[in-house]
């Protein structure tokens, strides 16, 4: 036993010296040309990575990344407090929301001066209809990606999600707001609405929709879908885009009785302890090359109109990624519905829960 | 040695990091956010009771003792053997059963994933033998797969231990007395070790009844466990009450397990999990 | 019945290996499907060695580990010397709280860990991490070294007090030496608790500080990764050789080896491991 011991000593000394230069050497990289820090918190697959480590290289400002898997997630992580972000990443109603709760700071748009690149479509939105709290960052609808390989119904309807044919092959998103909408949408309501009788309804639809469903999911869905593990998926168009580059047999149908479009923007939260830095970051993110590097890396759509311009022809005409927002009418935007946000945790709860 | 003093800073820290965050727990579970302050309310309590929520528990310990009773029958024999076994084969079994708890368990759960997509590599070899292909993940199946391959070791390790222990004049008298193999195993074999099993089951149940990363990975978002529901509640519904609701009820289930398992250590004789 | 019982024990290590070995040799797979070989290629390990959040987790995984359990270690002996010195009531009070975070679930330990930091305004991140490591490492030094103590013959510090040694001197001179073994044995077990821990730190981190596990979860919820398959060759092959070399400085006295292999000091280790998950 005294020989165990004293070989694990030898052990955790070593393992302690490793460590501690570590410490070391990793300390004086960061220390390097660091005269600020910001935190941002992103949609997980949400940026080119290496537009990271440019905003940092050129403005020698360290960027903590983190990112979330839904706009609730990331309002639970901001609204406990644990934590000081600089720049967030939130969709349209939930920026209705954090304005309204007084989180946000308004953003100093003189310092935005990529501001101008953002298309007219896309500004005095009904979130922030006076274009002070946010600047959009990329935007589009959800809809059904579909293997052409293993569907030979016509995907027009969300009703196929409900079609016992392909049981256990459909991927259901894991978010609650997108999937209540998508029961919504079926039933022929509105994705706003506020009728509790009607929000019932959905949650039964959705119960009754659980046997079919091979799984709830996040991120993890563009690799499954790619990799054909399952023939349906609701999915973010983005997401979409990106499958079809990767695997030729999916193809992407938004429903006809409507969907969901939205726009997710940039936001300064009021824990900002650097607002000036995140200033910066947002002016980065907006700079057309930048916005044309994340958009060709995440498959998204970018509001900004001269990144557009530069994108591929293939990319810019085709219709799940740019299609004409006038004929998205039946498509509807998220509005702030916090006020029941308990009934949409409750229901969500129970739908999940139910099996 | 009038030393008691110097236990000083660990009650602070005890108070400060164990006892405070537990009350904060009990204090969540009971109150409601009102205009001013909190109130009083039963309300988190009185939501669990709904049946969509009870299932979810009876699920967690149903899906728990299914892979404590395979763990605990693949184990045994797998303990047995490695117990009878000569010595220099002995060392090397052993440690062949610790070296996969050494992994790190996320990275164990993950091998799974890979394993059992429909496109996955036991479906690929199974298409090449001409079978049919297994079509488990995102099932309760997968989760107790999981569950089995993780906690296997656990189970077997203090059999082991305890079997290893037994003397083996013991064993000699009983087979002299006239006792058959099986006769000896039930009447002598098996109630000596009962300690060891009874560790591996607590060893096995409790982990499995309160995971919640098994079941993200293999069972898939729509897959609800206990943990999941608490997991949920804290980092997506941010319904802090109901969560802590959640906990106080998950830590009354291993204290009620706890004290079911003691009663059995006690009239077995002995044989502490520590 | 040789057979049977060669076969059983094929199946049983056939089941715990074959998940890892099937991720090792894809990890060597040219292409990302899972199903299909593409050829051998290095590519993933060196995309792992440049992943920027690996890394970084690699550093706080092993500074957690080593800070946490120092600490812990420290403060464990010390009050382990105080709680031996305890009247009867009042120890066995301090003892069962120091049971509640080893018997706990981890994720109730998490999320009051996490309400309490929130409660008190803290910033979640390296720091809260820190503590919390240190807070679940705290109870199994002292639960090593208690029974040091209490093996400890009472007079020996006495003697020496009395042959003129300060207090001090006699502390390290007569009682440290004494529960060594119990203060390495706790020391281990920290470190490796720390080291594999998931469900504690998910909760109680923040800002960027994540380790190892928190990544790897991460990355297993986003789909699968050729850089998953990597990682894991490579800890597996650390472990592996830690355990090697451990048994080869160890198999110098096998009678004693098998003896502690078997002895209860090593199930609470192993049931201590299983705790954590």
């Amino acid at each position: 036993m005294e020989q165990v011991k004293k070989t694990a000593a030898i052990f955790l000394v070593l393992a302690m010296i490793f460590s501690l230069t570590a410490c070391g050497s990793n300390d004086g990289d960061s220390n390097q040309n660091t005269t600020a820090a910001i935190t941002v918190y992103n949609w997980g697959d949400y940026i080119d990575p290496t537009v990271i480590d440019d905003f940092e290289k050129e403005y020698g400002i360290n960027v903590t990344y983190e990112t979330f898997a839904t706009n609730e997630e990331m309002y639970v992580k901001l609204s406990s407090g644990g934590s000081n972000y600089d720049v967030i990443f939130p969709s349209d109603y939930m920026i209705a929301r954090l304005i309204k709760e007084d989180m946000l700071h308004k953003i100093d748009m003189s310092k935005i001066t990529n501001y101008k690149h953002i298309g007219e479509q896309f500004k005095n939105l009904g979130y922030d209809p006076n274009n002070e709290y946010s600047v959009p960052y990329m935007w589009g609808t959800v809809g059904i990606l579909y293997n052409t390989t293993m569907v030979d119904d016509p995907v027009d309807s969300w009703d196929i999600l409900w079609n016992p044919k392909y049981e256990k092959d459909i991927f259901m998103l894991d978010s609650q707001r997108d999937s209540i909408a998508v029961a919504l949408k079926k039933l022929g309501y509105s994705l706003n609405t506020r009728d509790e009788a009607q929000l019932e309804e959905a949650k039964q639809e959705l119960i009754k929709q659980r046997p079919l469903v091979l799984s709830y999911v996040g991120d993890e869905v563009k690799d499954k879908m790619i990799a054909g593990e399952a023939a349906l998926a609701v999915v973010w168009s983005g997401d979409a885009i990106y499958c079809m580059w990767e695997n030729e047999d999916l193809a992407y149908a938004i429903p006809k009785e409507g969907s969901n479009k939205w726009f997710d923007a940039m936001c300064i939260p009021k824990s900002s302890k650097n607002k000036e830095a995140a200033e910066l970051f947002i002016n980065f993110m907006t700079d057309p090359e930048i916005a044309l590097r994340n958009a060709e890396y995440i498959g998204y759509s970018t509001p900004n109109t001269a990144a557009m311009e530069m994108l591929d022809e293939e990319i810019r005409n085709d219709e799940a990624a740019y299609p004409d927002l006038e004929s998205l009418d039946n498509c509807e935007v998220f509005e702030d519905l916090s006020d029941i946000i308990g009934l949409y945790n409750r229901i969500w709860d129970e739908v999940k829960a139910s099996q | 040695m009038k030393r008691h003093w110097l236990a000083t800073p660990y009650i602070v820290w005890m108070v400060l990091f164990i006892v405070v965050p537990m009350f904060l727990v009990l204090f969540y579970s009971v109150v409601e956010r009102t205009e001013d302050g909190y109130r009083l309310t039963a309300e988190h309590f009185h939501r669990f009771v709904d049946p969509i929520y009870i299932n979810v528990l009876i699920r967690s310990v149903v899906l728990a003792v299914i892979s404590t009773i395979i763990c605990l029958l693949a184990g045994y024999p797998m303990a047995m053997i490695l117990a009878s076994r000569e010595y220099s084969r002995k060392k090397i079994m052993y440690m062949l059963i610790v070296l996969p708890m050494w992994m790190n368990f996320l990275l164990r759960t993950y091998a799974w994933m890979t394993l059992l997509e429909r496109k996955g590599v036991i479906n690929y070899v199974l298409s090449m033998l001409n079978l049919p292909s297994l079509d488990i993940l995102y099932t309760n199946q997968a989760v107790v797969l999981g569950m089995v391959y993780n906690f296997l070791p656990f189970m077997i390790l203090p059999i082991y231990s305890v079997l290893s222990k037994i003397d083996q004049n013991i064993i000699e008298a009983a087979q002299d007395l006239g006792g058959n193999n099986f006769t000896v195993f039930r009447r002598v074999v098996f109630p000596l070790s009962l300690p060891g099993v009874l560790s591996g089951i607590t060893m096995v149940f409790m982990p499995a009844v309160t995971t919640f990363v098994i079941s993200k990975l293999l069972g898939g978002g729509q897959f609800m466990l206990i943990g999941n529901l608490i997991e949920q509640q804290f980092l997506s519904s941010g319904d802090w009450g109901f969560g802590s609701a959640l906990s106080v009820i998950m830590m009354l289930l291993i204290l009620l397990s706890m004290g079911i398992m003691s009663r059995y250590e006690q009239e077995s004789g002995g044989g502490a999990l520590w | 019945m040789r057979f049977l019982k060669k076969s059983y024990v094929f199946l049983i290590f056939a089941f715990l290996y074959a998940p890892i070995l099937v991720l090792m040799i894809f990890s060597f797979n040219e292409s990302k499907s899972r199903g299909n070989w593409g050829g051998f290629t290095l590519k993933w390990y060196m995309e792992l060695l440049h992943d920027k959040q690996i890394m970084s987790a690699l550093y706080y995984t092993l500074l957690v580990a080593v800070l946490s359990s120092v600490i812990a270690t420290l403060i464990g002996i010390i009050a382990s010397i105080g709680i031996f010195n305890m009247k009867k009531l009042p120890q066995s009070i301090i003892l069962n709280v120091n049971y509640i975070p080893i018997l706990n679930p981890d994720i109730v330990t998490g999320i009051s860990l996490m309400v309490l930091f929130i409660f008190m305004k803290m910033r979640l991140g390296f720091v809260t991490l820190l503590l919390s490591h240190i807070t679940f490492n705290i109870p199994y030094v002292i639960l090593s070294i208690l029974p040091k103590l209490k093996q400890m013959n009472k007079h020996l510090y006495e003697a020496a007090l009395d042959l003129g040694a300060t207090p001090m001197v006699a502390f390290f001179k007569v009682i440290l030496p004494e529960i060594m073994p119990g203060i390495i044995t706790g020391f281990l077990l920290a470190f490796t608790l720390s080291l594999d821990d998931f469900v504690i730190s998910f909760f109680t981190t923040g800002s960027g500080v994540a380790n190892l596990s928190i990544v790897i979860y991460g990355m297993a919820r986003r789909g699968i990764s050729p850089k998953i398959n990597a990682l894991s060759t490579l800890m597996f092959l650390c472990v592996l050789m830690l355990l090697i070399i451990v048994n080869l400085r160890m198999s110098k006295d096998p009678e004693r080896r098998l003896k502690s292999g078997a002895s209860k000091e090593n199930g609470r280790y192993i049931s201590s491991i299983g705790h954590d998950i």
